[in-house]
């Protein structure tokens, strides 16, 4: 039976971080109420609710011609906090064009639109945890948090793993971005250990020769074996 | 390993996430049970709406049955409900989901919860997912429920779903991020 002790502070960002400016009107300020997990925090939605498509998991075959920009592979494993593999769950991604605009009505960035690029995926994760995009890597783009306000490029991942606990909604960053100490959402995170684990890392093993670069970014899911510690009978 | 931190959903998620508008309707006609919309109202500590949120509810069929292996209740989950919707907040703050009074489900202490839909909570503006219950106003059961005995009774009435007076079916729950009637959210 899995157990789910709650996160290490410091690990998570808090409710109201006000360097993000719209954090500030939407932020709950109260404290939260602790909830005894019982069934209803136990179980959760298990399987992809669309089937998935053949090239969901490519965004550089979605369209008839190919997306400009640099292509990459993403790829890596969904674990548990114990380093085991969350099977078969449901990973989504969104992300801007190489010029950092995304495909959205209210992206008003004067950067050009791809045609052939929409920027969305799904993949599900194989029974080892296993995942794989093939993408473009997302340009920078400016916002409207605070005067030249740029966020680095990085891409949007939406994980719902085995239950209602381990939801989670991320953004994967890249290695050596010169904006990430001016970033106010990814600085949110108290521990600069827990940053770095948004930070994908360059893989050449994950790299195809004369086509794709390749990151390695794993998600780690909440939840961990109720197994005895060691030295217990 | 340590969980992966979370960050906010950003306001560009819905040519991805809710792009299927499907997900707003949890059954299909057959599907057993009292057969109801809830209208959801998301607004900021100004008390205006806001337009780039997404909810999630996550809930038993009207059996008290969720569709997942942890839940090893001897009848099986009605095969005419999913119990998992998903829908992005409009110009409004709002979104309806069609679902089913969602059956009692065990407490895991010999007795059993009030109805009540598991909810969660995404905006722009929110670094994490924010989690909470909707109860239903009314039902004889909140009084034994566990759950809200964690809550100050001050601020149970936030946990609570109204019927409409002019429509039976529906139901409208509004999520207040801050202000006087701020909702409960729990640490999960």
């Amino acid at each position: 039976m899995k157990h789910y002790p709650r996160p290490e502070p410091g690990g998570q960002p808090p409710l109201l971080h006000p360097p993000y400016t719209s954090n500030i009107r939407r932020a709950p300020s109260r404290p939260l109420i602790q909830l005894p997990h019982t069934l209803s925090e136990l179980t959760g939605p298990l399987y992809g609710h669309n089937p998935i498509g053949e090239t969901d998991n490519d965004l550089t075959r979605q369209h008839p011609g190919e997306p400009l920009g640099e292509r990459i592979v993403v790829a890596g494993r969904v674990v548990d906090e114990d380093g085991r593999p969350v099977p078969h769950t449901l990973v989504e991604l969104w992300q801007s064009n190489a010029a950092g605009r995304y495909r959205h009505s209210v992206d008003n960035h004067p950067a050009p639109l791809d045609p052939n690029f929409t920027g969305a995926g799904r993949a599900i994760a194989d029974e080892q945890g296993n995942y794989r995009f093939v993408t473009i890597k997302p340009g920078a783009y400016p916002w409207r948090n605070h005067p030249n306000a740029w966020r680095p490029a990085h891409i949007h991942f939406s994980l719902v793993g085995p239950c209602f606990i381990t939801r989670l909604i991320t953004q994967m960053y890249f290695p050596n971005d010169p904006l990430l100490p001016f970033d106010p959402i990814s600085q949110s995170i108290p521990d600069e250990r827990a940053r770095l684990r948004l930070i994908a890392q360059f893989d050449w093993s994950l790299t195809q020769p004369e086509w794709a670069l390749g990151y390695r970014f794993d998600f780690v899911l909440r939840g961990r074996d109720a197994t005895p510690f060691e030295g217990q009978s | 390993m340590k969980t992966l931190p979370s960050q906010t959903i950003g306001p560009f998620f819905h040519f991805s996430l809710t792009a299927n508008a499907a997900l707003g309707c949890l059954t299909r006609p057959d599907a057993k049970g009292e057969h109801i919309r809830i209208r959801f109202r998301l607004l900021d500590g100004d008390g205006a709406p806001v337009p780039d949120g997404m909810l999630e509810i996550w809930q038993a069929d009207a059996g008290g049955r969720y569709d997942h292996p942890a839940d090893t209740q001897e009848q099986s989950p009605d095969p005419a409900f999913c119990g998992f919707g998903r829908l992005a907040t409009n110009a409004a703050g709002c979104c309806v989901f069609e679902t089913v009074v969602p059956g009692r489900v065990p407490d895991g202490r010999g007795g059993c919860q009030a109805s009540h839909l598991n909810l969660s909570v995404f905006a722009r503006g929110l670094l994490g997912r924010l989690s909470t219950r909707v109860y239903f106003e009314g039902d004889p059961a909140l009084a034994g429920d566990a759950v809200l005995a964690l809550v100050p009774e001050d601020r149970r009435h936030t946990l609570l779903a109204r019927r409409d007076p002019a429509e039976t079916a529906l139901w409208s729950f509004d999520i207040h991020l801050q202000g006087e009637n701020e909702t409960v959210f729990f640490d999960i």
